[in-house]
Formats: C-alpha cells, structure tokens, sequence
C-alpha cells in the first residue's frame, strides 16, 4: 500500500522538495522582515536608528521606548502616552463587536427561518451596506450623533461601529443560517419552544465557527478604523489608531522613532492576538459557510 | 365525527391550490398512510396537521377541537421528521426531554418519562450521547422516542425511513408496526413506498396531483383501485393495464385481448355489471401475480382462463421468476413460480385469475368493475 502511494503522489524528488521549502521560507521571512524591523527598531536607543542601520540588532537592548509610547509620550498637546487611547479603543470595541454580533445573527436567523413577504429585498438593502464607502455617510453620521447628543463620545462611535458592522454580520449569519436545517426549527416548534428559545437553545449553540468569523472580522475592522474615529472622537475619546497618528505627527521636539515602532505594535497587537486565537476557527467558519451557504 | 377530522381542507399558496379540498376522518388507534409520487401534497397535509402550514380553507379537529390557527404545540401532536431533526448540540436526553422542558414539566417527572421510552426503544446505553455520534438506526429510535415522550394525541411521521438504507429500513418498517400494535396510538404517516404504506397501515390514501384519489384499507386499495393511477401506483412490479373488448358469446361475457401475434383470445369475465360494455373497449387490470402457469393457478378461484402467448423475457428473481409477454399491444409482467419451465421465445400456456381482474373505463380512467 505505501509502495503504491508513494508511487503516484509521493515521488516528488528530493531537489524539488528542498526548492519549495527554501522558496515558501524566503516569502515567509519576506512577510515577516516589517515585523521584524518594527520589533528591533523599539527596542533600540534612538542614537542606534539616527545612526543609519535599521535593520541592524540593536547593540543596547532597552524598553524604554515601550514605557514611553505607552504611558509618557507626548499625543497631540498631552503628555500621557496611548494608554489612555488603548482603554478608549477596548471600550469602543468590545460593546461593538458584542452588539454587531448578536444582531447579524439574529438577522441572520430572522431571514432564514421566519421568512416573511420582502425578506430578500431587505437582505439585499443590507448588503448595500457593506458596499456603501466610509466618506458617504460622514456628514449624516454626524448629524444623528449630534441629534442624538452622543457626538464625540466612545457610544457614539459604538453606534457607528454597530451601524456599520450590521450589514456585514448579517451577510455571514444568514449565509451559516441557510444551511442549518430548517426541520430542526420545525421540530423545536412542536416541542413549544418560541421564537428566542429556538434562538438560544438551538441555532447559537452550532454557530460557533461563523460567530467566530464575525468577532474577528468585526473586531480587526474596528480596531483599525482610523476614518470615523478621527471624525467623530477627537480628543479625549480618539481611539488608539488616532492616537497613533497624534503620536507619530506631534510636531515638538525630536522625532522619536523608536518610540513611534513600539507605539506601532501596541496599536496592531490586539488584531493580531486575536487572529493567533482564533485564526484556525476563522479559516474553518469561512469554510463551512462559503460551501454550504 | 372522528378522532382526527379533515374537513374539505384546501392549501393554496397564492392562486395556486396544491391541495383541493381533503376530506379523512381517522378513528382513534388508527395508522392512516399517505402515499403518493413527489409533490402530491402528502407532506403539505401532514404539515397542516402539525400546524408547520397554515390551512387556506376547511377545517382540521382533532378530538373535536377545531386547529386552525393553533400553535403546533398546543396540538398535543409529536413528529418524526425524515432527516430526523435531532438538535446537534444536545445529548440524547435532553433531544428527548427539551419538548417536555419547554412545556414546563418538572425535572423528576421528565427524567422518569424519558427513562421508560429509552427502555421501550432500547436507547438507554445512548442517553448521553450526542446525535453526531449515533448510526442512523438509533438516531430513528431517538426521534421517535422524542415524539413518544410527549404520549401525545396523534403522531405524524414525514417520511421517517427514507434515510436507512433498505435491510435497516425493512428492521425499522416492523418496528414501527410493533410499536403501534402495542401502543395503540393514532399515527398519520406520509411516504411514497408503497410497499410501505401497504404493510404499515390500516389505512392508505393514495394522493396525486393534491387529490385524494383513494381512501381504503390496504386490501381496498389493492383489490380494488379506484383508478388507473391507484392500481399502477401500489404494487410491485405495477398492475398490468391491457386494452381490451368487451363482449357476449353465447351469453357468457368476455373480453377479447390481442396475443403477441394479433390472434385474440377469450378471457371470460366475472363481473357482471359489464354487461352494458358489450362491444366497447375497456382496460383490463391483471395483477402479475394472477398470470400463472396452469399448475400455479389459484383453485379457489372460480374462473381461471387460459391463454397461450409468446414469452419474450424471463427475469428470476429467487422465489419468483418474472415473465414479460405482449398482450394488447402492451408489455405485461407475469409472476411464475421460481420452477416454472418458462424460456424466452417459447409458446407458454398461462392461466389468468379473471375473478381478480379490475377493468376501467378507457376514457376516464375510472375502475367500472367490480
């Protein structure tokens, strides 16, 4: 048998081999060689980036670019560093991904299982929303945040934020939906259970892998909005991604760039920590709705 | 009035009527099958019984109370959907006890109901185990023990045997026939074996096209089929429908039916009401098992004709062997015993048990006799 599977499959030669191994590592330091610049370049002294190299190891290894970005930098007019901003961006985050979550999914629920007169039109206008560009809805944005008095606060970019992710949580949950059997929510009628029992008990129960498609991509495109953050959060409610820019551009003194790399990473580690959680839950719920939805 | 009433009920989705104005009264402790080809509407019935549809006009009562517009689960019905419809995310258990659950029914009071159907379906080694991890035998067993549970008034079964495969599915047929002799519960089961509405019930309503074109018991249906479409739906291999002519030799009543060759032979009839077809054309419907050879032929019958054909195929299947011959123009199976010295191309002498012939009217398809 392993003859045989050798035989057909297998027999790629030994130099083959070694050239797609060495080739798929060259790309793979490639696309980690930002990573990497980022990471040395924080934890170098400033003289050691002034000085010329880059992409040198820095020669005194030091945290105090961390300690700074983090709590003592200069943003904008304010010397508090991004701490401030970091806890902003969780607040705003978290409620919207939670809340952007929940409704996609029952949406998602609603247009699949309780299907009334229109429902696919309505679908179809919520999808719109995923195609509509940021820039379009700034200024009416604006104005119901203003109306509704919430306007340059972290609820308001919640609201925002929710608004915006509806369209695109709906999209994954009514897709997952779709392929959930309809006679289990049948059957679930028959037993007595009503329209959030069979919610709670039966569908989110089996939706894991799309809720977890959902979070991080509601969570990554969140977190790195720097549009509607800088537009209706300014100061002391800026998310992290503005902060960053008040960091990078304040115009006083010199230039510390080595605190600017570790500001950087701060910035992008949630995303990132989330993708290493659950990255393999995202390529399997990517999966399991694109082939059956 | 009776246990489970359908009265002219009629679904309609928009302008179009898919059912046309049902009407069954079931007694209680009955096992009413609907059978019928894909989208007769037997499933769209059964979904106005359990309230999954809603009924365009008539009326549904069980035990006299008027459902229209009633919550499925305030019917006191249970069903056994064909996928099974398990909730993947729970234990056996609980798939059984969540009806229960959901109707308020205290903890003890669930787990000792759950605890005597698992022991009468034999599921109890399976109890905390999830669906995922059953075969689709068990899986069967568990969807009916979660209908069960509920003891309710009526169950409905959608198809519940379609997803085994034919040795389990024959193993579950009895089950459930066991199950309903002991129980004595009212079943309404939808399928479209006939073999197995014609083993499982004490009552068929063969559908087609959304009318009901035959309510009977099974021997009714079988013996007599109300139409072409009845008598070639149920049974198997199908009834054989020859053309064929009246008429009146010296008294006796016969029907002329051509031979492979054209020569026409003289099948004398029993039925007497045929006397006002005399010189018309009629179908005449020959179950193959009453095509015999000579010695096969059924002694109780009071009119067994011969008739000598050309076999043209033979098929052994075991204990039958299967012979095809041309009678009228039309293919018509036969069923031999295994033994028969039957051969391709050879003239044969068979005998016909006229008495079990049904003939029907050529243009409305409709049985005129018996």
């Amino acid at each position: 048998m392993s003859v045989a599977s050798q035989d057909n499959a297998m027999r790629t030669g030994r130099a083959a081999r070694v050239f797609i191994y060495v080739f798929l590592l060259v790309f793979a330091l490639f696309y980690l060689l930002p990573f990497f610049i980022m990471v040395v370049n924080s934890v170098k002294p400033l003289g050691e980036i002034t000085g010329g190299n880059m992409i040198a190891l820095p020669k005194t290894w030091t945290i105090e670019p961390w300690l700074s970005a983090w709590s003592t930098a200069q943003i904008g007019v304010e010397p508090t560093g991004l701490r401030p901003y970091f806890w902003n961006s969780i607040k705003m985050v978290v409620p919207a991904v939670i809340i952007g979550t929940i409704i996609g999914a029952l949406n998602g629920y609603i247009l699949t299982k309780w299907r009334f007169r229109g429902d696919t039109l309505i679908f179809g206008l919520m999808l719109f929303s995923c195609f509509i560009p940021f820039q379009i809805v700034l200024i009416p944005m604006a104005r119901i945040l203003g109306i509704l008095d919430i306007a340059g606060t972290t609820p308001g970019l919640v609201l925002v934020h929710v608004v915006y992710g509806i369209g695109f949580s709906t999209l994954y949950f009514r897709n997952y939906y779709a392929a959930f059997p309809t006679e289990l929510v049948r059957a679930a009628q028959i037993d007595g259970a009503g329209f959030f029992q069979i919610f709670y008990r039966i569908l989110l129960p089996s939706s894991g892998p799309i809720a977890v498609v959902c979070v991080i991509w509601l969570f990554t495109n969140i977190w790195n909005d720097f549009l509607f953050g800088a537009s209706f959060a300014s100061g002391g409610a800026a998310p992290m991604t503005v902060a960053l820019n008040n960091l990078v551009n304040s115009s006083t003194g010199v230039r510390e760039y080595n605190v600017h790399f570790a500001g950087a990473i701060m910035a992008a580690l949630p995303t990132l920590l989330v993708y290493i959680v659950a990255g393999r839950y995202f390529v399997r719920g990517l999966m399991a709705g694109s082939v059956k939805g | 009035m009776g246990f489970l009433d359908i009265d002219n009920t009629t679904k309609a989705y928009g302008a179009v009527e898919v059912l046309h104005k049902v009407d069954i009264t079931i007694e209680e402790g009955e096992f009413l099958v609907l059978v019928g080809p894909s989208g007769c509407g037997k499933s769209t019935l059964l979904n106005m019984i359990a309230g999954l549809e809603e009924i365009t006009s008539g009326e549904i009562r069980i035990k006299g109370k008027v459902m229209n517009g009633v919550h499925p689960s305030n019917r006191n019905i249970a069903m056994v959907f064909q996928s099974y419809a398990l909730y993947p995310n729970m234990t056996v258990a609980k798939n059984i006890t969540f009806g229960l659950e959901m109707h308020g029914t205290p903890k003890a009071e669930r787990d000792k109901a759950m605890h005597d159907v698992a022991e009468l379906l034999q599921i109890t080694p399976l109890l905390d185990r999830k669906p995922g991890a059953l075969s689709g035998g068990q899986r069967q067993r568990v969807a009916m023990g979660r209908a069960l549970v509920r003891n309710p008034d009526v169950f409905l079964f959608d198809e519940p045997l379609s997803n085994l495969d034919a040795k389990l599915r024959v193993d579950m047929r009895t089950e459930i026939k066991k199950l309903h002799q002991k129980l004595g519960t009212t079943i309404v089961y939808v399928t479209h074996d006939q073999i197995e509405a014609l083993t499982l019930s004490t009552r068929i309503a063969v559908m087609n096209g959304g009318y009901v074109q035959q309510l009977g018991t099974p021997q009714e249906i079988y013996d007599t089929p109300a139409n072409i479409f009845v008598a070639t739906f149920m049974g198997s291999p199908a009834m054989n429908i020859v053309p064929a002519k009246v008429a009146d030799e010296n008294g006796r009543l016969v029907s002329h039916v051509a031979m492979h060759d054209g020569s026409v032979t003289s099948l004398p009839l029993s039925q007497a009401n045929l006397m006002d077809w005399v010189g018309k054309d009629i179908l005449l419907g020959i179950r193959p098992e009453t095509i015999t050879d000579e010695d096969g032929a059924d002694r109780k019958s009071s009119n067994i004709a011969q008739m000598t054909n050309r076999i043209v195929v033979t098929e052994p299947a075991g204990s039958d062997t299967f012979v095809t011959m041309t009678m009228g123009g039309k293919d018509v199976i036969a069923r031999m015993r295994s033994d028969a010295d039957v051969r391709p191309g050879a003239e044969f002498t068979f005998a016909v048990n006229m008495e079990k012939a049904v003939a029907f009217d050529p243009e409305t398809k409709e049985r005129i006799a018996p």
